[in-house]
Parts: structure tokens; C-alpha cells; sequence
């Protein structure tokens, strides 16, 4: 009988298992610091930052997880993941380009450079380039309206811009992106 | 009886006057470069890495770089500044790394400044003055005699004194009157001394002549004994007439201060009002100096700030708490951006003094995620604050509790809104909730809470220090104060613009930003973003304020404020407001999810050139229904810029609906291209740039466009170097 454990139909010690393997560590650290605190549920919106932070998207599973491990009701994950923009559930390229199509960038011809932008890509808004490098969207003000129009490429803002720049633009951030490719490379190879 | 909280204050000062005295910039070259979003872009990390690459080279230990925000001179970054002690400091624009090697050999190791890049240089200067006189013209205040400027300028030139060995400069506003008793004088600052003097007559203009401009000491006699707010900003930056037409007091340190260092804004009399209103222990106090000071809500609400206070302040439950609104949404706004990039420390002080006043001890900032940097520095700022004993438990040994935390939103413009702001950092979806119960009275967690604009919060330190009938007497009589302007669009000189409270439109868009850019001509100001309207360029001498821009059906939102010119269509504008609007819709209620949608599709079908008479009938009854029955301002205000653009520019809604024209050529749908044949040399660059192909004509002669098959993309418009290609 010395093998016997109490008998249980909750599984959750091997769910629970299973949902942690799914996010990263600091992600883990920073639920479990806030599982104690006051009105804890108020930081899913955080949480849901960090895991785009780590993956570049929120995929059904890391939902899944966060709910589960936060002990919100997924409905409410999945609400609050598709109410605000700023949440991918889909992945997205290396480079994220945001477009700006704010009221001062579009009076200085933003959707010239968006059309620009998918002529060269040959993609539509929320797509991502076949070779996984570039993501297009549309974003509505960056601040940053004194240059505009403005292209925002990760975390970088380009700015005033005109069509003719977008090739060059977009060279810059190929080469880089090969560039990367070698590091990664030589770093296996060794 | 001992003073802990002016104990600490003291000590804190004196520490940090040693440091900043160690450091002894006094004597050296300072290289300021701006460091903000908008900067970066512009390419300032580059030049700062420039000049750092040239000081090693050079050996020299007396030239530092100085970091600061940005000025908000956004159209001329990367901005650098040269600092020379007993010089007037020079500011370069567009600084590249070129340009940089040049700065470094020119003017600061061969002191001949690069005249050609200098910050909006005038053309037929060669050489600097050494000295300034900035005569404070102050249009409200009504004390300053315009011709004392005149009468010194014309003695100046009866010495034989150039113009350009000293100048002399008129200044909208110095921001001392307020604080001078009743004689009236012209307040005239003299740089580089950093001396106010006050003038009342010509006795004085020529004491200051002898004594200032010909001995060089300063005349003890006329020196005031105000100090301007904003002494440090006009001191680096007083000869451009871009910030001498302003008055900078939520802006006072943009540009000035290292953002990142507790020290320096210290050093600037930083966390003296906090010190002030600790050891007065009055919350009353604090409260009756906002409502003289008439401040009202920056974000767009108009509400008195004190009023607010006052009324979370009464409430019987003691859980508060005060968060201030930085989801910053508004396309075409960006000074709260810039305010939490370049003046960090700031924005803590004033929350910490209305957590104090509302007596909350919890406070959070709501900081869009698309605005990184501002999310790192106000974070650096809470920390540091934190480790310094001027956050977190017994602040400043007065024994007050309170905390500050950041909350990032997550790209819903929505979330401005302050019920909807509460429920994101509730963790919920960003949706609003019917009012009352107004968040003062059931907010955060059902807590009484305090939601304030960012540039709110920038105002309360100065008001504290400087007097709430002092902030009053700059404004207007309904509101007090400055309130600072996102310049964009069709103007010469974009950035952020701050003006006294009545301040015309003109002014701004003329005097400040220079006028339309590509000498164009003006159509309309558009100020509150989506939920504003347009004011018609024949309406440009209005004062700007709460009620006079309502009154025209517009808003002063959160202060962005776009020009637009003759290119501009006007049903294309409102057309794009909507698009806005209708996707920022959040869906809870019907008037709002509905009738933006619906306004929308009746705006597309008119640029299309599918409309109909009726339909301007029918978009003025969708408006009035959805500004009646949407539950929160979002909805309310979603109309406005269709309703203003009709009121103000009908005639050009009947030339889409009845002539199918656009008058702005805009509309793609309404206009073609046509190639002139008498102009076309046949260069065939347009056919090459065609995307369609449409385009056909041999070499060397007029070339013809198939209209059936072309796109009217306008790359033949923009490509042809004859001006060949008609657009109709």
C-alpha cells in the first residue's frame, strides 16, 4: 500500500506543470510575485505584455496559460487579448513595420508610402513577407508627428519620409537581417 | 519645534549643489544634444556618439556632452547646443555626423561658429551677437510700453552700436508680471548674464546702456527682484524667435534638464513644492491655490482641477487613489510624450502633491506601450525617487505614505477616456461606464480617484511656487495659465508650442510656426483630434480657450492642432476622423458602433462621387443622434469633425455631391490625369514609373494615358520633371 497516493480526480499539479513549461521564466516569476498581491487579475494586461515581449505574438496556448496559471477565466484572456491593438495573436516577422497613419502624417501623404510599403513587400496590411522578415501594419500616431510622415521599423522611427527612401529603407533592414543570419550561424558552427 | 520635511529638503539641496559645483560646468564647453523619440529618429544618438568619438580624439577634458530632452522643435532635429560660459549659447539644427566634424573644429576648437547651420539662421547675419535684450511684450499683462524697445534700439544705433553686436528682442511673454507689484515696467532680460531688469524709463534705458552694454557690469540699480520661471529655457534658447514667442511653464525643462538625472532637475528648484506643501501639512492650501489658479483640465475636459481635488477629498472613504492619463491617443498630439521624455521628474512631483492633497496612497501612471521611452524614463524617475526617500514610505520624513506604479496600455484610444482607463488597469477590456458615479466619487476598485492629463500634472509644481494668482494672471478669465499646442501638418515649423490661455490662432500658426508651409495658402486649423473640429482660416483671429473653440464646434481636446491648406479636401479629412473613430469604437453601445459606421460609409460614397443631396441631411441627423445617445465622450464627440467641416465648408460638400468635383483635387475617384501634349517633351519617365502600363507614346513625343485602364496613382504627376501632367 506504501505506493498509494491519496486518491484525486484534480489533476492540477501535472496541468500546472505542463502550463508553466509553456512561458518563459521571467514571465513565471512575475505571476507567481503577484498571485499574493492585492487585486492580482488587474496585472493580466502586464502579463499578456510580456509574453508578446517574449514570442512577438500571442498564440492560443500562451492564453491558455497565462489564464490558467493566473487563474482568470480564458474568455476573459482571449477579451482582453483581442479588445487591444497593441496584441498580436498571430506571428509576425523580424521586423515589425508600423506605418503611421495619424492625422499629421496623413495630410504629408502617409498612404503614399503605405502603398509604396506593399508594392515593394507585395504584401497587404497584416501580412508578413514570405521570408519571414517583414511584418506591415498601420498604426495610428507615434508622437512623433514633427517628421511625419513617419515609418516606425521595431523600435525605430523613420521620418520625414518620401516613396522614393522606402527601397533603400527596407535594404538596411535585409542586410542587417542576413547579417544576424551569419551571427547566428558562425555562433553554431563554433 | 523641529522641521524634518525642510531638514531634508535643505540637506537634499545642499548635497546636490556639491555635486552639480564638482562638476563645475561653469568652465567648461557643453555640447547639449536632445534625447527623445522624436530626436533619436532625427538621428541624435549618431551625433552624440560623434562628438563623444571627437572629444577623445582631442584630448581636451574641458568640453562634456550634455544630455537633454527635446525642445520640441521637431521639424529642425536633431538640435545641438554649444555652451560657451560668458557666451550666448549656439543651437545648430538638423546636426548630422558631417556636420558634427565641422561643429567641433570650427566652433569649439577654432571658436567661429558654423553661422550657415545655426538654429533658424538668418541668412544676412555673419556673425553672432554678444549680447541680447529680451524685452518682455507681454500682450495680457498690459504693463510693458512697446516703445521702449524702440527708443533703446534707436539709442543703440545712435552709439553706433550694430545690431548685430547686440540685439535686441521682443518676447511674448517672461511670465513675471504676475508676480510684480503694481508699477507698471517693462521686464527686459539680458543674456548671456541671465540678468532681469525692470525699465520703466528712458533714465533707465540709459543707465542700462552706460552701465550694461558700454561698461559690461551690471547695473545693480534696475536688477529685479522676480525670477522668470522659465529663466534657464530663455536663457539657452531666447534668441529664437520660435521659443521667445512662447511662455514655458509645463515645458520649462524641456530641452534644459538631463531627463534621467535627479540632481540637475533638483538644481532647478525641483521638489521644492512638494517640500513647501509637506511642511505646510495643508491640503486645503494646495487645493484653493489650483482653483485661484483657474487650471483646468489639459486633457480636453476643461474641468477645474481644484474643484476635482476638492471633491475627492470630501469623499468618506479613505482608500484613494490618482492615476495620471498618459494614454496620450490623439493622432497629432504629442506633449505629453514629450513632457514624460524630457522633464520625467516633473510629472512625479505634481502626482506625488495630488496624491498628498486628495490623501491617496496609491498612484498610478497609465503610459501608452507605443511610447517606450517615456515608459523608461518616467520608470527610472519613480525608482530613483523611490531610493531617495521622495516616494514610498514617510516621503521626505513628513510621514506620508505613497507609491507610484506604472500601467502600460495596449493601444485602445478608447482607454483616454476615464472610465475606460480605469477599467484597463482594473485588467478588463478597456470599455466605459455610464456617469455618475464620476470616478471621484467611485473609481479604481470603486475608490474615490483623481485622473489627471499629464500636462496637468506638469502645472502644479510651478503653480505651487509661483502663486495661484500668478498662473491666473497669464490666461484668460475662465482659464488660467498656458496650454501647450502639437503644431503639425501644413506649417512651416512643426513641434510643441506653449502660449498663454487666449493666445490667437493666428499667433500660433503665423507668428510661431511660421505660416503654411510651400507658401500655400491657409484653409483650416483642425484642433481636438478626432473628437474636434475645423476652424476656417477666416476665423484664425480667435482667442483660444475652452468656450471659444466649443462655440465654433470644435475642441481644445488635448491640444493638437493640424493645419491644413488649400491642398487639403475637407470631406477627405472628415472622412479620415471617422475612418478613426469608427475603428476606435469599442462596440458597447449601438450609437456610437452604429453610427460611425454608417457616417462613414455615407462620407466614402460622397468622395466617390456617389453622394446625394439628401445625404447631407441624413449625415446631420446620424451626427446629432450619436453625439445624443453615445454613452461616453468617445461617441459624443465622434461627430464633430463631420458637423464642423459641413457648417464651415459646405460649398465644398455640394461640389462633391452635385459637380462630382473635388476642389482640393484629392479625391482620387473625382479627378483624372491628363498628359498636356504642348508641354510633353516625350522622356518617357512616366510610362516607366506607370504601374499599370496605361501610359503610351513614342520617344520624343507627347504621350497619351488610357483612362479606362489607369489607377490614378499620381506616380506619372510626381515623376514628371515638365510639369507635363495635368491633374483635373
Amino acid at each position: 500500500m506504501s505506493d498509494c497516493r491519496p486518491c484525486t480526480t484534480d489533476n492540477w499539479p501535472e496541468l500546472e506543470r505542463g502550463y508553466r513549461a509553456m512561458l518563459p521564466e521571467d514571465v513565471l516569476a512575475f505571476i507567481d510575485a503577484n498571485r499574493t498581491r492585492e487585486h492580482s487579475e488587474s496585472m493580466l494586461i502586464a502579463t499578456l505584455h510580456m509574453v508578446q515581449g517574449h514570442y512577438g505574438h500571442l498564440g492560443p496556448g500562451h492564453l491558455e496559460a497565462v489564464a490558467q496559471l493566473m487563474q482568470v477565466p480564458l474568455a476573459k484572456v482571449t477579451g482582453v487579448a483581442t479588445f487591444y491593438h497593441y496584441f498580436r495573436l498571430q506571428p509576425r516577422g523580424k521586423y515589425l513595420i508600423n506605418v503611421c497613419l495619424g492625422t499629421a502624417c496623413y495630410v504629408k501623404g502617409a498612404e503614399k508610402i503605405a502603398r509604396k510599403l506593399t508594392d515593394e513587400l507585395g504584401i497587404r496590411f497584416g501580412e508578413t513577407s514570405k521570408d519571414g522578415i517583414f511584418s506591415l501594419e498601420s498604426t495610428r500616431c507615434v508622437g512623433t508627428c514633427g517628421l511625419a510622415p513617419v515609418v516606425m521599423i521595431g523600435d525605430e522611427v523613420h521620418g520625414p519620409l518620401t516613396p522614393s527612401q522606402i527601397p533603400n529603407l527596407l535594404e538596411g533592414y535585409l542586410a542587417r537581417a542576413a547579417e544576424d543570419l551569419v551571427g547566428e550561424s558562425a555562433a553554431e558552427d563554433r | 519645534m523641529s522641521f524634518p520635511v525642510r531638514d531634508f529638503y535643505r540637506s537634499m539641496a545642499d548635497r546636490v549643489g556639491r555635486t552639480l559645483a564638482d562638476r563645475d560646468l561653469g568652465n567648461k564647453i557643453l555640447i547639449q544634444v536632445g534625447s527623445a523619440t522624436c530626436e533619436h529618429a532625427a538621428g541624435s544618438q549618431a551625433v552624440a556618439e560623434e562628438f563623444i568619438r571627437h572629444i577623445r580624439a582631442s584630448g581636451r577634458k574641458d568640453i562634456v556632452i550634455h544630455r537633454t530632452g527635446c525642445t520640441g522643435r521637431c521639424s529642425r532635429e536633431p538640435i545641438v547646443g554649444i555652451q560657451v560660459s560668458g557666451q550666448i549659447p549656439v543651437k545648430y539644427e538638423r546636426v548630422n555626423r558631417d556636420l558634427v566634424h565641422r561643429i567641433f573644429t570650427e566652433h569649439i576648437q577654432g571658436s567661429a561658429p558654423v553661422m550657415k547651420h545655426v538654429l533658424d539662421h538668418n541668412p544676412n547675419t555673419k556673425v553672432l551677437p554678444e549680447r541680447e535684450f529680451l524685452f518682455c511684450e507681454g500682450s495680457r499683462c498690459q504693463r510693458s510700453e512697446p516703445n521702449l524697445r524702440v527708443r533703446f534700439m534707436a539709442m543703440l544705433e545712435a552709439r553706433g552700436i550694430e545690431p548685430h553686436r547686440v540685439n535686441v528682442a521682443a518676447a511674448s511673454c517672461l511670465g513675471v508680471c504676475g508676480l510684480a507689484d503694481g508699477t507698471p515696467a517693462t521686464f527686459v532680460l539680458a543674456r548671456p548674464e541671465k540678468v532681469l531688469y525692470r525699465i520703466s524709463s528712458d533714465e533707465d534705458l540709459a543707465a542700462l546702456l552706460d552701465g550694461h552694454v558700454i561698461k559690461g557690469q551690471v547695473v545693480e540699480r534696475l536688477k529685479a527682484q522676480e525670477e522668470p520661471i522659465a529663466l534657464e529655457f530663455l536663457e539657452r534658447y531666447g534668441d529664437v524667435a520660435f521659443f521667445n514667442r512662447q511662455s514655458r511653464i509645463a515645458l520649462r525643462n524641456a530641452g534644459v534638464v538631463d531627463p534621467e538625472s535627479l540632481d540637475e532637475f533638483i538644481g532647478f528648484d525641483g521638489f521644492k513644492a512638494l517640500a513647501d506643501v509637506l511642511t505646510r501639512r495643508d491640503p486645503d492650501w494646495v487645493i484653493s491655490e489650483l482653483t485661484k489658479a483657474r487650471l483646468r483640465g489639459r486633457g480636453g475636459g476643461g474641468f477645474l482641477t481644484g474643484t476635482k481635488w476638492g471633491l475627492a477629498r470630501k469623499q468618506a472613504d479613505t482608500d484613494r487613489f490618482i492615476i495620471c492619463n498618459g494614454d496620450e491617443g490623439d493622432p497629432g498630439a504629442f506633449m505629453d510624450r514629450s513632457m514624460l521624455e524630457s522633464d520625467p521628474f516633473n510629472i512625479v512631483e505634481g502626482m506625488i502633491i495630488g496624491g498628498f492633497s486628495i490623501g491617496a496612497q496609491r498612484g498610478f501612471f497609465y503610459i501608452r506601450a507605443e511610447y517606450p521611452l517615456a515608459i523608461k524614463r518616467i520608470q527610472h524617475a519613480i525608482d530613483t525617487c523611490r531610493a531617495n526617500g521622495l516616494l514610498g514610505q514617510d516621503i521626505m520624513g513628513s510621514g506620508f505614505d505613497f507609491d507610484l506604479e506604472i500601467r502600460l496600455g495596449a493601444g485602445a484610444f478608447v482607454c483616454g477616456e476615464e472610465t475606460a482607463l480605469i477599467r484597463s488597469i482594473e485588467g478588463e477590456r478597456g470599455q466605459p461606464k455610464v456617469r455618475p458615479p464620476y470616478p471621484t466619487d467611485r473609481g479604481l476598485w470603486g475608490h474615490p480617484t483623481v485622473i489627471n492629463n499629464v500636462e496637468t500634472f506638469a502645472n502644479i509644481s510651478a503653480i505651487l511656487r509661483y502663486s495661484g494668482d500668478w498662473y491666473a494672471r497669464l490666461g484668460t478669465e475662465k482659464s488660467g495659465g498656458t496650454k501647450v499646442f502639437a503644431l503639425a501638418g501644413k506649417v512651416r515649423h512643426t513641434g510643441l508650442v506653449e502660449v498663454p490661455m487666449g493666445t490667437t490662432l493666428s499667433r500660433i500658426v503665423n507668428d510661431i510656426g511660421g505660416g503654411v508651409s510651400g507658401g500655400k495658402q491657409l484653409k483650416a486649423i483642425q484642433t481636438g483630434g478626432p473628437a474636434g473640429g475645423f476652424i476656417p482660416a477666416s476665423m484664425q483671429g480667435m482667442e483660444v480657450d475652452f468656450e471659444p473653440l466649443q462655440k465654433a464646434g470644435s475642441i481644445m481636446g488635448s491640444g493638437g492642432m493640424i493645419v491644413l491648406s488649400e491642398d487639403d479636401c475637407m470631406v477627405d479629412i472628415a472622412k479620415f476622423y471617422m475612418a478613426f473613430s469608427q475603428e476606435e469604437s469599442c462596440g458597447k453601445c449601438t450609437p456610437c458602433r452604429e453610427g460611425t459606421t454608417r457616417i462613414l460609409e455615407i462620407l466614402e460614397r460622397i468622395t466617390q462621387g456617389k453622394g446625394e443631396l439628401e445625404d447631407l441631411d441624413k449625415l446631420h441627423r446620424l451626427s446629432r443622434l450619436c453625439q445624443r445617445t453615445s454613452l461616453c465622450g468617445l461617441g459624443r464627440a465622434a461627430p464633430n469633425p463631420v458637423l464642423s467641416s459641413i457648417k464651415h465648408f459646405r460649398e465644398e460638400f455640394l461640389a462633391h455631391i452635385v459637380d462630382k468635383h473635388c476642389p482640393a483635387k484629392k479625391c482620387v475617384a473625382l479627378i483624372r490625369y491628363e498628359i498636356n501634349a504642348e508641354k510633353c517633351v516625350g522622356c518617357t519617365i512616366c510610362a516607366r514609373n506607370c504601374p499599370v502600363e496605361c501610359i503610351t507614346g513614342a520617344r520624343k513625343e507627347a504621350h497619351v494615358i488610357d483612362q479606362a485602364a489607369c489607377i490614378k496613382c499620381g506616380n506619372c504627376f510626381d515623376v514628371c520633371k515638365f510639369a507635363a501632367i495635368d491633374r483635373v
